[in-house]
């Protein structure tokens, strides 16, 4: 059982930053609720404020590695340029989808947004977790900042389904790969 | 239990605004790098990711600079949050629609 380098990357890209974020989106929404909700002087609201700084801090953190990994890592590789005399672009997944009008549509509306709004992501959930780290359960007595911040929260969360949707997409009609082959599994 | 002393807005004021104002650039920079060829060729700052490299590293610039500004201007002021987070959501809007590329296309009139 192999996969290729790219494959790997790809799939840490997608997998490892973009889902894991996704999957915490709806526990962001419960701690920024949870802790606005307790009230400023809440002991429970205290004591739950190292780990739901974390959290959110983590969160910005994949969102960065998802967008930083995808921009400078992965769309060089589907954008490369096809060599003169190459005919298999299979190696080239941007060329590819543009050398047919049943496939060029992933291009030009898939990649082009997906690459464009993901960065909204560690943007807006920079800003949470800072206002979070900032006002915590202060949150309580400043009510529009906290409905700003689950705004934003829920915007952050529509860009990476896009984002990710879009991805996975993508990577059906023309896959990433090449690179070395890694062998996770060897067959007797 | 004592109550506490109520942080001042400015700062995530602040910092919801100025989030706001670097979606809205993401989505300027995009929408002039696909019109204009110049452009484009300007916001190359890493051939291998082509414009993306430099729409997004401009967008960057923009917001944290724009938050160092308002954070030292707002660093102990109390702002009308509600105009903070009406601004900061329209160019959050006009920053998602910018990057669309059907709305892209619609006001180059492709």
């Amino acid at each position: 059982m192999e996969i290729s380098f790219r494959d790997l990357i790809t799939v840490l890209h997608g997998m490892g930053f973009g889902a894991l974020f996704m999957l915490a989106f709806s526990g962001a929404i419960g701690v920024i609720y949870a802790t606005a909700a307790a009230g400023a002087d809440s002991p429970i609201a205290r004591q739950s404020k190292t780990m739901f700084r974390f959290y959110l801090i983590s969160m910005a953190t994949l969102a960065w590695l998802a967008v930083l990994s995808g921009a400078y890592i992965i769309y060089p590789w589907y954008r490369a340029v096809v060599p003169s005399g190459v005919t298999d672009l299979s190696g080239y997944p941007r060329a590819l989808l543009l050398s047919s009008p049943r496939t060029a549509g992933w291009h030009e509306l898939g990649m082009e947004w997906k690459e464009h709004i993901a960065w909204f992501t560690p943007i807006a959930m920079t800003m949470v977790a800072y206002v979070f780290i900032k006002y915590g359960p202060q949150l309580a007595l400043h009510r529009q900042m906290r409905n700003a911040v689950l705004g934003f929260t829920a915007v952050a969360f529509f860009a990476t389904a896009v984002a990710g949707g879009f991805g996975a997409f993508l990577n059906k009609y023309a896959p990433v790969r090449g690179g070395h082959e890694i062998i996770l599994f060897r067959q007797d | 239990m004592s109550n506490p002393i109520r942080l001042q807005n400015g700062p995530g004021a602040a910092a919801i605004l100025s989030a706001g104002i670097g979606a809205g650039a993401l989505g300027v920079f995009a929408l002039a790098a696909d019109a204009f060829s110049v452009v484009r060729q300007a916001l190359v700052i890493w051939p291998p990711s082509g414009p993306l490299s430099g729409v997004t590293t401009a967008a960057i610039v923009v917001w944290l600079v724009t938050w160092a500004g308002l954070s030292r201007l707002w660093a102990t002021r109390e702002v009308n949050l509600a105009r903070v987070n009406l601004a900061a959501f329209a160019l959050l809007i006009l920053g998602l629609l910018l990057t669309f590329p059907p709305f892209m296309d619609l006001l180059q009139g492709k």
